[in-house]
């Protein structure tokens, strides 16, 4: 085969690879919201859910999934930046820090319900929080911690060098550089970062099955950290697989429409602002 | 030759990048208000020599460095120096120009607001001036809130040096400046040094040996890590010592 017709069929297979990416999820997207959005009203977005009677809403859920994603990222962020800031800039390169790094690493690859069985036995058992929105939320930022500490370090180290030297040639100080240089530049990759661990924050329910709970307060929506936690996608597992009630089918689908909807909107709400941020620092 | 006052002396001076020594041995004087150029082919040490005078090498691991390097009578090897105030006074351009990824401005600006400033007509001030002294300033004042990366590579190296300006340093350390830079670009930055070679101590390093006989009063070559020769440039370019310096700037070998 001659060079020119080989870089042809390449060209037209990854046009391919495209296209069939693109359509597994167009595919997707509409098969969801085609028998989801139906139900969607807002007396199902902000209703209290029923036991036994059809007719009821999520908007307890809603509130519950902000809510722990909310206060998850509150502690998962500074921890996991922290973190990433020391192994990236700190950290001398000896056996400690190599420990550090690989057990990071490993602890990004447990499947989220064995955090879910830890939460449970530290947090809901042996701390006597009980099933919680605050036991959900500690649990759900341990298993974002590694990913956050992951991606911090990376976008550090993927700010030129150039830029420490410049800073540190002009007699700042190493905080300095990484508060005013390092940060500032490695911002887009931290927001990817976060972006995407909110979203898998959003979806998750293995973990908070464990230690959010299945069931919402009667009073909620409340702030209360101590009331169960039922989120979104856990309500969907959970009408899906136990719920007496007549319509959990449609609630069931509602839901998980709501929960695609709500995801991709806060994607966009973070990737937006970021992509103009990095245009007008590339000077386009 | 004229006397000047000695910024800074090299006395003794050994540099090992772990069991690799880098340095032998240099004893050299760099006059005030004067331009300093070391020359040599590369992996000579004379970068290395110029990143020991602001201490930039405690950045890289594993450098053991022997020997005095005096500034205004200090050593700044002594133990007990601000390294962070000795960057402040001895700042450095870098081969490659390396603006932050930030508007013109906040570039310049950076290192004032670092040290303290934060008063908008005092930055406004210091912008003004140290564009214009880097002969930047009708270039780029319309467009101040851009950012710096959307400048020429010239204007860039010139953006890097009014940001270095912009902390009031006594001494420029420039690290072949212009080997990125084309060749209109690179005759601005040369006569921006002959500018401001009257208030700053300017050791430059350069590959390029026509360039260091155009600008600087004193020129030190090197050859694996010595120092062969050092002198009035125009001596050492038209009558050398040393039969090394000779063949290297005759272009028999480097």
């Amino acid at each position: 085969m001659n060079s020119k017709l080989s870089n042809k069929l390449a060209t037209g297979v990854f046009w391919l690879i495209g296209f069939v990416i693109l359509g597994i999820l167009a595919w997707f997207l509409w098969r969801i919201l085609s028998v989801g959005v139906p139900h969607l009203s807002w007396d199902f977005i902000t209703g209290q859910p029923e036991d036994m009677m059809a007719g009821g809403g999520v908007g307890p859920q809603f509130f519950n999934s902000f809510y722990i994603l909310f206060l998850s990222l509150l502690i998962a962020i500074p921890l996991g930046v922290g973190a990433g800031i020391w192994l990236s800039e700190y950290a001398k390169p000896n056996k400690f820090t190599e420990i550090v790094r690989i057990s990071t690493e490993m602890l990004a690859s447990v499947p989220s319900i064995v955090f879910g069985l830890f939460g449970m036995l530290v947090f809901v058992t042996t701390f006597k929080l009980g099933f919680s929105i605050i036991g959900g939320a500690l649990t759900l930022a341990l298993l974002n911690l590694p990913v956050l500490v992951r991606v911090t370090e990376e976008s550090l180290r993927a700010v030129p060098p150039s830029y420490r030297e410049a800073s540190l040639a002009l007699g700042s100080t190493k905080w300095q550089t990484i508060r005013k240089v390092l940060v500032p530049a490695a911002l887009p990759g931290l927001i990817t970062g976060v972006t995407l661990t909110a979203g898998r924050a959003l979806g998750e329910s293995a973990i908070l099955i464990f230690t959010a709970g299945t069931t919402v307060s009667r009073f909620a929506p409340t702030p209360d950290l101590t009331a169960s936690g039922e989120t979104l996608a856990v309500h969907l597992w959970y009408v899906r697989s136990e719920a007496l009630i007549e319509d959990a089918q449609q609630v069931a689908e509602g839901t998980a429409a709501l929960l695609v909807i709500v995801v991709l909107l806060l994607n966009l709400l973070i990737a937006l602002p970021s992509r103009y941020l990095q245009r007008k620092k590339a000077g386009k | 030759m004229k006397t000047l006052k000695d910024k800074i002396r090299c006395s003794n001076l050994n540099l090992f990048y772990g069991d690799n020594q880098a340095l032998y041995d240099i004893n050299l004087t760099m006059p005030a208000g004067s331009i300093t150029a070391f020359i040599g082919p590369s992996g000579c040490g004379k970068s290395t020599l110029l990143r020991t005078l602001n201490r930039m090498n405690d950045l890289i691991p594993n450098v053991k460095i022997t020997g005095d390097v005096v500034v205004d009578n200090e050593n700044i090897y002594g133990g007990d120096t601000d390294v962070v105030a000795l960057r402040k006074r001895v700042g450095m351009v870098f081969q490659r120009p390396n603006p932050f990824p930030m508007s013109i401005y906040d570039n310049i600006a950076y290192g004032p607001r670092i040290h303290g400033i934060k008063k908008k007509r005092e930055l406004d001030e210091i912008v003004e001036k140290s564009l214009t002294q880097a002969a930047l300033w009708d270039e780029v004042k319309d467009r101040l809130n851009k950012s710096a990366l959307g400048l020429s590579g010239g204007q860039q190296q010139r953006l890097c040096i009014a940001r270095l300006l912009a902390v009031d340093p006594d001494v420029l350390l420039m690290d072949e400046p212009t080997s990125a830079l084309d060749p209109i670009s690179t005759l601005k930055v040369e006569e921006l040094t002959q500018e401001l070679k009257n208030k700053y101590t300017i050791i430059i390093v350069t590959h390029n040996m026509q360039q260091a006989a155009r600008i600087s009063d004193t020129t030190a070559f090197f050859l694996n890590g010595v120092m062969v020769e050092h002198g009035e440039t125009d001596k050492l370019f038209t009558n050398p010592t040393d039969q090394r310096t000779e063949d290297y700037i005759t272009g028999r070998f480097g």
